[in-house]
């Protein structure tokens, strides 16, 4: 079989899973719904592991499937390139997915859309493995799209609730305004380098890398303009302040996609792709630090509002911003291989964290307040281990994997000469005390304590939700704490495995380009004195005790109320509204927009074009032929009085012509 | 006769045959022979493509035949890449129309149909003649089905959307008429290749070009002539509809590159600021006015206007990547607005409003339709894997290579596209049922679905692999850029 036929079968398989279960799902056996699509998405995973074998042993794999429009002198191509990168994603994405499709069986066992959801999940695998094994750029914004479809599909899948249905239209569109910077980057880059393939245009690039275009009347590096349109498309699938909104809110979709979409996979496709453009963003400073800020302003400001969320998903939701933000910040000091990596040990963790959130909601009964919750790890004690695992991973515990890439992230920032770099060691390292604090708050007030479901509590906000307080929560089935095992093995050894490739040999930095002088990831190289090292030496660093300090602030202040802090009310006003971002679109852009369109339409359309130029012109001829019809009066005396007065003026004219 | 008359002609024929013999059989074989008449008119297009030689630069298949010698008249029809999809659809959508007719048309269902397939044959003539006047001849008589259909079996403001369509195109039509005679007073001939190597002062050229436009601009609408249409759309019945969103506003843009571009190049270069300023408006202004709109089939003829901006920029931009760009979005619009206008003509025929605030949760009770709904907007705001995404990605890339603020307005369609197409998904498809009404909604028929998936998979086979088209066009779409790129200047 020739490898790009086999290659094809990695997304074909959960497409073709997706569409027959999408069809006929309904019509055929319960079981049927999960089988196929889990089938679909294993052989995913089996050649992408193949995939990542042969690409480890050095072959880069590039090739055109198919010609997709030829215009002009462009051909357009949808085709694969599968080098350690691309490797490394399509198996992170096949494997999340296939957890999450197991774990499905039991989250989603009595819903009546059982089986579109199995549909939706796979066809997002579909799209996200199309992105990642994209060759080119138009593919690549194909894939794009695709999984915010899937994600706006599922967000909204329970279409019932207003909320939901409220979420997902505007995860799209926050989404689209990313795409519409995207789009022109796209554009920009066939205008100047003449192809949209990847290695074609990187090959092109020396010839413009001081190239200069005119806007605004100024001056400006083509590479800066292309960067940070591209950026901003990251910016929305990654959710990226000030695009960031949707992603809190698409917590109303079902657990497990959170768990593999708005964790895992496609919001870590704008780092995925900042990555791959590393050849272009490399080339202009002003980018990177634009990205190294909007980084760092994420992972600090989104991690302080987890702290003070009540609902199990949000905290995890606002985790996860704060981690992308730390990605942000890795590409901004242009490490892309520990943006990478940090992306490949949080798909670990925050897929296991979500959905062991998920397993702590279904003991709930589908309460998902953590005031309810406590004391959980007497009932669900292996949802509460792998819990633990995934809290001490995100924190940054020493030996445990989310250790190594974090504190990579923020040995770089600190070796980092880039504009903005001090900036973002501060953030990165204030950030390390909010996400032990979240974090632990969190674990602390679901798992231990007391069961606070069992007082009496009227603030249960949903009646038929929540567990009685003569109930118990009980532990999951083997379909939701099976995945949770096999995701906590890798949460906590997958980084001391791979630290070592990464950073001294070249796993993923081959696939990248650093510029000159933008030495952070080498310098770094030579600090590193292997795994073991390292995380010993994780014991005496600073980001270390800030997590322990984290550890102990909520242990104090939120676990035991030792300390009952109030804050100010402006400082209150601004968390509930989450610093005023959805009051500015939801009170002021999206008005905006109505209150133009109703101009337009109701004094351009309707008044000018249609009342005063359309029937106005209708108006002047009735009222010209009101004014004309008076003279056929209908008596033949006053027409025969005209038509003598005609002859008499014909005659006298010829009269008068004939005299002279 | 030989097949380009047997395009043109059938339908025509059969429809008039419908006619006579309407009084002697029920509805039932009147409706069984109308789809049959309008199969037999879309195998004929499509035996076309079999046909066809995608290598083959200029016009094939063509017949002559003399007409009015005095003159010098002929009847000269001829096909090449651009003419042919767009019979395809023209063929395709009117069987469509026809096939769906039986569940909404309760009165004089014989004239109904037949209408149609007159209607469609004087389309296919418009898209295949080669002589000035014999293509003014298809291009008017074609104003007359469509009038009556919209007089006919239109709603309660009727007469007044019909007068006005009437009157906006019959006015525009004239300047055309007035070109066509001018360059036979310069050419002494109606024959459109003529006119393509007939060199033109600059005043000339963009008199020509603005007489054109008139017609043209009318008929796709650009804006600000574009008010005739959401009245014209909201009256008209389903099919009516269809037809004039999917086919009628597509004369436009074909005709604009039959013959306003090749015959005045120097006037487009020269207008462009112009044209593409106008393209811009309709993308922008008018997506903006669809977002507000309350009355869906209103937000849809908005939604045809803003997204036939994109076809006339891509056409105006005047590079390979815009052009073509452009002409697929001709196609899609085809494929996605006839599918919307069928799906609020599936609304309609079960509630009897078109009012967005009456509906709510639609997909409670229509799962299938829901499906299919959502496809179409996905692909009526540009989603990639649908045939929406293709031009307008093109048209943006093209828009590139001119100019970036040009892309940058054009891209905002990304935004305001995606809002009213979504915003409209909300309020109608999800959500819990509103009330008693779209509680007793019932899901799709076995004609109303197949007409949907139809369409839904045209829709997605272009989006997936759009050399479909652009392989039939390519060699004419470069003889059209030859004829553009080359000054006519004496």
């Amino acid at each position: 079989m020739k490898l790009i036929n086999l290659y094809s079968l990695i997304p074909m398989a959960p497409l073709l899973a997706s569409v027959f279960i999408g069809l006929f799902g309904r019509k055929l056996p319960k079981q049927l719904s999960h089988i196929i699509p889990i089938f679909g998405v294993f052989v995913s995973l089996l050649i992408s592991l193949y995939a990542l074998y042969i690409s480890v042993n050095g072959y880069v794999f590039n090739e055109n499937l198919f010609r997709w429009i030829t215009v002009g002198q462009y051909d357009l191509k949808i085709g694969f390139l599968i080098d350690n990168l691309s490797a490394i994603m399509m198996v992170v994405v096949s494997f999340v997915s296939l957890m999450v499709h197991i774990y499905t069986i039991g989250y989603m066992r009595d819903d009546s859309g059982y089986s579109r959801f199995f549909s939706f999940i796979s066809l997002f695998t579909f799209a996200m493995l199309m992105l990642v094994m994209s060759n080119n750029f138009l593919q690549l914004f194909f894939g794009w799209e695709a999984v915010g479809l899937v994600s706006y599909l599922l967000i909204g899948f329970w279409y019932q609730k207003p909320t939901a249905i409220h979420a997902n239209m505007k995860a799209f569109l926050v989404n689209r305004v990313g795409d519409f910077g995207f789009l022109l980057g796209i554009s920009l880059i066939l205008f100047w380098f003449g192809t949209l393939d990847y290695y074609e245009a990187f090959s092109r690039i020396n010839s413009l890398s001081n190239q200069n275009v005119v806007l605004f009347n100024q001056s400006l590096s083509l590479m800066t303009l292309i960067s940070i349109l591209l950026f901003i498309g990251a910016m929305g699938k990654s959710a990226q302040i000030p695009l960031h909104v949707w992603l809190p809110d698409s917590m109303e979709g079902p657990t497990p996609i959170s768990a593999l979409i708005h964790a895992a996979t496609m919001v870590t496709a704008g780092i995925f792709m900042i990555s791959r453009m590393s050849p272009i963003i490399e080339l202009s400073d002003t980018a990177l630090s634009f990205i190294l800020i909007i980084g760092s302003l994420t992972a600090l400001t989104m991690g302080i509002l987890g702290i003070f969320q009540n609902d199990i998903k949000k905290v995890v939701a606002y985790s996860t911003l704060s981690q992308l933000g730390y990605m942000t910040i890795a590409l901004g000091v242009s490490s892309y291989s520990l943006a990478i990596f940090h992306l490949f040990t949080h798909a670990f963790f925050k897929a296991l964290l979500f959905l062991g959130a998920g397993s702590v909601i279904i003991g709930m009964h589908h309460d998902q307040d953590i005031r309810n919750m406590g004391n959980i790890k007497k009932y669900m004690p292996i949802t509460w281990i792998t819990f633990l695992i995934g809290t001490l991973a995100l924190v940054g515990m020493p030996f445990f994997s989310g250790f190594f890439s974090k504190e990579s992230i923020i040995d770089a920032v600190k070796l980092s000469n880039h504009f903005g770099s001090n900036f973002a060691y501060f953030c990165s390292v204030a950030g390390v005390f909010i996400t032990s604090l979240y974090s632990f708050r969190l674990y602390l007030l679901v798992f231990h304590g007391k069961e606070n479901w069992k007082k009496n509590n009227t603030s249960k906000s949903i009646a038929h939700h929540g567990l009685k307080s003569n109930q118990n929560p009980h532990e999951s089935d083997w379909v939701v704490t099976v995945p949770l095992i096999l995701l906590a093995i890798p949460s906590v050894i997958i980084g001391y495995l791979l630290i070592n490739q990464v950073i001294t040999t070249d796993l993923i930095n081959k696939t990248v380009f650093i510029a000159s002088g933008h030495d952070a990831f080498l310098n770094l190289a030579d600090h590193f004195h292997g795994a073991l090292s390292m995380s010993i030496h994780g014991f005496l660093t600073l980001p270390f005790w800030l997590m322990v300090a984290g550890f102990f602030t909520a242990y104090f202040i939120f676990y035991k109320k030792y300390i009952r802090l109030t804050a100010p009310k402006f400082i209150n006003t601004i968390i509930n509204a989450r610093y005023g971002f959805d009051t500015l679109n939801e009170k002021v852009l999206a008005p905006l927009v109505l209150f133009f369109g109703n101009i337009l339409w109701k004094f351009f359309d309707i008044k000018i074009i249609d009342n005063i130029l359309v029937n106005g012109t209708a108006r002047l001829i009735n009222i010209f032929s009101q004014t004309t019809k008076k003279i056929q009066t209908g008596y033949v005396s006053q027409y025969a009085f005209f038509m003598v007065l005609g002859l008499l003026g014909f005659a006298s004219f010829f009269i008068i012509g004939w005299i002279k | 006769m030989s097949l380009l008359s047997l395009a043109i002609w059938t339908p025509i024929f059969l429809g008039f045959f419908l006619l006579v013999i309407n009084t002697k059989i029920s509805n039932t074989v009147t409706y069984l022979l109308g789809n049959l008449f309008g199969l037999i008119s879309f195998f004929i297009t499509l035996y076309l493509y079999f046909l066809f030689d995608k290598s083959v630069q200029g016009f094939q298949f063509q017949e002559f035949a003399p007409w009015i010698n005095y003159y010098s008249i002929n009847y000269h029809v001829g096909m090449d890449g651009i003419s042919l999809p767009l019979i395809l659809l023209t063929s395709l959508i009117s069987w469509l129309v026809i096939f769906i007719s039986s569940n909404s048309v309760k009165k004089s269902l014989a004239f109904y149909i037949a209408s149609f397939l007159i209607l469609s044959g004087l389309m296919i003539g418009v898209f295949l003649s080669l002589d000035a006047i014999l293509y003014y001849i298809f291009w008017e008589a074609m104003l007359i089905p469509m009038f009556l259909l919209i007089g006919i079996w239109g709603g309660p403001n009727r007469v007044y959307a019909t007068i006005k369509f009437f009157l906006y195109t019959v006015l525009g039509s004239l300047f055309m008429l007035i070109a066509f005679i001018y360059l036979y007073t310069q050419t002494g001939s109606f024959s459109v290749i003529d006119y393509y190597d007939k060199t033109l002062t600059l005043t000339h050229q963009v008199l020509i070009f603005l007489a054109f436009f008139m017609a043209f601009a009318v008929k796709i609408p650009m804006w600000p002539v574009h008010t005739w249409l959401p009245d014209a759309h909201v009256e008209a019945p389903t099919g009516g509809s269809v037809i004039l969103a999917a086919i009628m506003l597509k004369l436009g843009g074909y005709s604009f590159i039959r013959f306003a571009l090749p015959i005045a190049p120097d006037a487009a270069i020269y207008l462009k600021p112009f044209l593409v300023t106008l393209s811009l408006i309709a993308i922008v202004y008018i997506a903006l006015v669809a977002i507000v709109q309350t009355d869906m089939k209103k937000l849809i003829a908005y939604s045809s206007i803003s997204h036939m901006g994109f076809v006339t920029l891509g056409l105006f931009m005047l590079n390979p990547l815009g052009f073509e760009g452009g002409y697929i979005q001709m196609i899609s619009h085809g494929f996605i607005s006839a599918a919307l206008f069928f799906a609020i003509g599936v609304l309609y025929d079960r509630m009897h409003t078109r009012d967005i605030s009456a509906y709510g949760g639609v997909i409670n009770k229509m799962p299938i339709f829901g499906a299919f709904f959502v496809l179409f907007a996905m692909a009526n705001s540009g989603l990639p894997g649908t045939s929406g995404f293709v031009g307008e990605f093109m048209v943006i890339l093209g828009a590139m290579q001119e100019n970036f603020w040009i892309a940058l307005f054009a891209s905002l369609t990304l935004i305001f596209g995606a809002t009213y197409s979504l915003w409209l998904v909300k309020r109608i498809i999800f959500g819990v049922v509103k009330d008693e009404q779209n509680n007793a909604l019932f899901d799709l028929n076995a004609k109303e679905f197949f007409v949907m998936a139809l369409l839904a998979i045209l829709t997605l086979l272009i989006g997936v692999y759009p050399a479909i088209i652009s392989d039939i066009t390519n060699q004419s779409s470069a003889v059209i850029m030859d004829l553009i790129q080359q000054s006519k200047l004496p």
